[in-house]
């Protein structure tokens, strides 16, 4: 049986570039609290943690492609 | 340096076409006694094909170049008669350490599946391999292997070549259908067809040594990414027959080479690693800036390309004898059609279209780790070390970890000789996919599958066939019933082929799937034989 999909719902495939953090305050705030204390470079290495360990948790290939692009990386 | 080898020294001897100043036109002539160029010498004669093997030196590989044989060339060996004592002088290993800073980061298991006649990786000093070749050859009466014979030149023309060849007793000239050169990395016959080979040098240098000790060290292979006792740089260690170490230690692009093979210079970098009471002899070391490169087409006219002449890797993986070896197992069997007259010479342009795959795959895996061990920038450096210091704890990390990933057989899956399936099956042996072994009983006998099968095409069917073999243009291929001729001694068969009842395989020369069906229909697979010959 086929189910009606709302049209603005995220794709799975897709990246989502809409709202979806319930505390965008609250989340930029402990992001930033998370580095007052590394150096530079301590916060860099952080930073690759921080990418690999969200990359991970996103799995999906597609999403992580449009993710470097949107983030303006050259891509393939 | 150099205490637990002996070089042999394999005596020139003039050819009678040379003594007689006859002129004398071989079927196929290879150029380089490497292990590509000797791995095809004997798979030609294995073959039928009368080989000439000339080689400019007269003795084996200088060092210890390659370390590291896999699953699939040995099973290649196997099938040459040389596999077998490989595996008994080599080193079986499957457990590998990777350590960052001072610290044990993560640690795989090659987990070898169970019931294959050959372990997943041996490690052997490149001249045992070629050693016990040579030896192979001399057994083999179509072989006839040319030692102190420099090929100067090569003239191609329309159905055959001519070659300038210079030895002890002067220069004389032969003439090949077809030539085979696997004269290596700096290849002379590349340059004399004029071909391109093309790719990327590493910004890098690397101090290869081998060290001989009673070592404490379990045989597993050791990666550390920068250790304490050589800052910056990764070190690996690796053991080899007769207590012979292997270590690679990277140094840097501004490393001075000479400098850096000078024993004075050697034995502190060894010292710190080991300790300073550590009781070693250097037994030879060598400075290498390693590349990724390929020859633009591996045949050219009646010239064909293996080996090093036409790929070369840098060694992270291991990849660079392992798939010569298996270009030749790719080459031999279409050479014999192709001089027996039975398939098209365009046959010959499908070893291309195969293997410049594998090596394209060999060149993307082997430079991917290159990049991992050499990151190009300060943030691809820090990414590196992320992912090192994230492996500890956390398991989605360790597949990312990337100090080489070892040689496994590219599967030629959008292969032209293929026919594509038209039934449904489970399990991994599609077609183009190298033939998974298995214990087998054959009259009351242990064996292995993969020994019932390269000599030729053959069908293998799971219980009975109408009929005995299979016939197509002058292609014989006898039809191996699993359950009557050979018996699935442990179930394998069945599982790593899907097999039921029916099940019916084509398979090629070199022990690659053509072909698959769920009942066996002979108008099937004669059609499946004439795709498979490029017919
Ligand atoms: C440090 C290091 C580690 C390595 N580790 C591994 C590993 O672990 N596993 C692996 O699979 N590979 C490894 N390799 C790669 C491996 O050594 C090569 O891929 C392999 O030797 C290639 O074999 P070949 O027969 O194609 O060429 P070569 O071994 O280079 O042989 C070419 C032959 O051709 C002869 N020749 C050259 N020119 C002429 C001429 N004009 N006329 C007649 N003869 C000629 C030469 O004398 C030589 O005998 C390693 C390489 C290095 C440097």
């Amino acid at each position: 049986m086929l189910h009606a999909m709302p049209t603005d719902a995220p794709r799975h495939d897709a990246l989502n570039r809409t709202p979806n953090i319930p505390d965008p305050d609250g989340f930029y705030e402990e992001l930033i609290e998370s580095q007052r204390l590394l150096s530079d470079d301590e916060a860099q290495l952080m930073n690759c943690k921080l990418i690999l360990l969200l990359a991970n948790h996103v799995g999906d290939r597609a999403v992580l492609t449009q993710a470097l692009k949107a983030a303006g990386g050259a891509g393939k | 340096m150099m205490s637990t080898y002996t070089y042999p020294r394999y005596p020139y001897r003039i050819s009678p076409e040379q003594e007689a100043g006859r002129l004398v036109r071989h079927p196929v002539v290879v150029i380089g006694a490497g292990p590509v160029g000797l791995t095809a010498a004997l798979d030609f004669a294995a073959r039928g094909i009368p080989t000439v093997v000339l080689d400019d030196n007269d003795t084996v590989s200088l060092g210890s170049r390659a370390v590291c044989y896999a699953k699939r060339p040995l099973e290649i060996w196997d099938r040459l008669g040389c596999g077998e004592r490989m595996v008994e002088r080599g080193i079986s290993w499957r457990i590998g350490k990777v350590f960052f800073e001072d610290d044990l980061r993560y640690q795989f298991d090659l987990l070898p599946e169970p019931d294959h006649k050959m372990p997943a990786m041996i490690n052997l000093q490149q001249y045992y391999l070629e050693e016990f070749m040579v030896e192979e050859c001399a057994r083999q009466p179509l072989v006839d292997l040319r030692w102190k014979h420099k090929l100067l030149s090569l003239q191609q023309h329309d159905d055959f070549a001519t070659l300038v060849v210079e030895t002890p007793d002067g220069v004389f000239t032969l003439e090949a259908q077809w030539v085979v050169a696997c004269d290596g990395a700096n290849s002379d016959t590349r340059k004399m067809v004029g071909a391109e080979f093309t790719g990327q040098a590493f910004q890098d240098r690397f101090l290869i040594a081998d060290v001989v000790m009673k070592a404490q060290f379990p045989t597993e292979r050791w990666f550390w990414f920068d250790p304490p006792f050589h800052r910056n740089q990764s070190v690996l260690l690796h053991r080899q027959a007769d207590d012979v170490w292997r270590i690679d230690f990277q140094l840097g692009w501004d490393a001075d080479p000479t400098e850096e093979k000078k024993p004075e210079n050697i034995i502190p970098r060894v010292k710190a690693m080991l300790g300073p009471d550590a009781q070693f002899e250097l037994e030879w070391a060598s400075v290498y800036q390693f590349a990724c490169r390929r020859i633009d087409r591996f045949r050219h006219g009646r010239v064909i390309f293996a080996g090093d002449a036409a790929h070369q890797v840098s060694p992270f993986g291991a990849r660079g004898a392992n798939s010569g070896v298996q270009d030749v197992d790719n080459l031999g069997w279409k050479l014999k059609l192709v001089l027996d007259g039975l398939a098209p010479e365009t046959l010959m342009d499908t070893y291309h279209e195969e293997r410049a795959l594998a090596a394209d795959d060999n060149i993307a895996n082997s430079t991917r780790s290159t990049d991992f061990i050499t990151p190009k920038s300060a943030m691809s450096r820090r990414f590196r070390n992320a992912v090192l210091e994230l492996a500890q704890d956390h398991p989605f990390a360790r597949p990312l970890v990337n100090s080489g990933r070892l040689s496994t057989p590219t599967p030629y899956l959008a292969s032209p000789l293929n026919t594509p399936d038209e039934d449904a099956f489970a399990g991994l042996m599609a077609p183009g996919t190298t033939c998974a072994d298995a214990p087998v009983r054959v009259d009351g006998r242990d064996g292995w599958f993969l020994g019932l099968l390269g000599g030729g095409f053959t069908v293998v069917t799971f219980g009975d066939a109408p009929l005995g073999e299979v016939r197509a243009g002058g292609i014989v291929a006898p039809v191996l019933r699993i359950g009557i001729d050979a018996a699935d001694a442990k179930g394998r068969l069945a599982e790593r082929y899907d097999g039921m009842d029916g099940t019916t395989y084509l398979i090629r020369p070199d022990q690659h799937v053509a072909a698959r069906w769920r009942s066996f229909d002979p108008d099937k697979i004669q059609g499946a034989i004439r795709r498979a010959i490029a017919a």
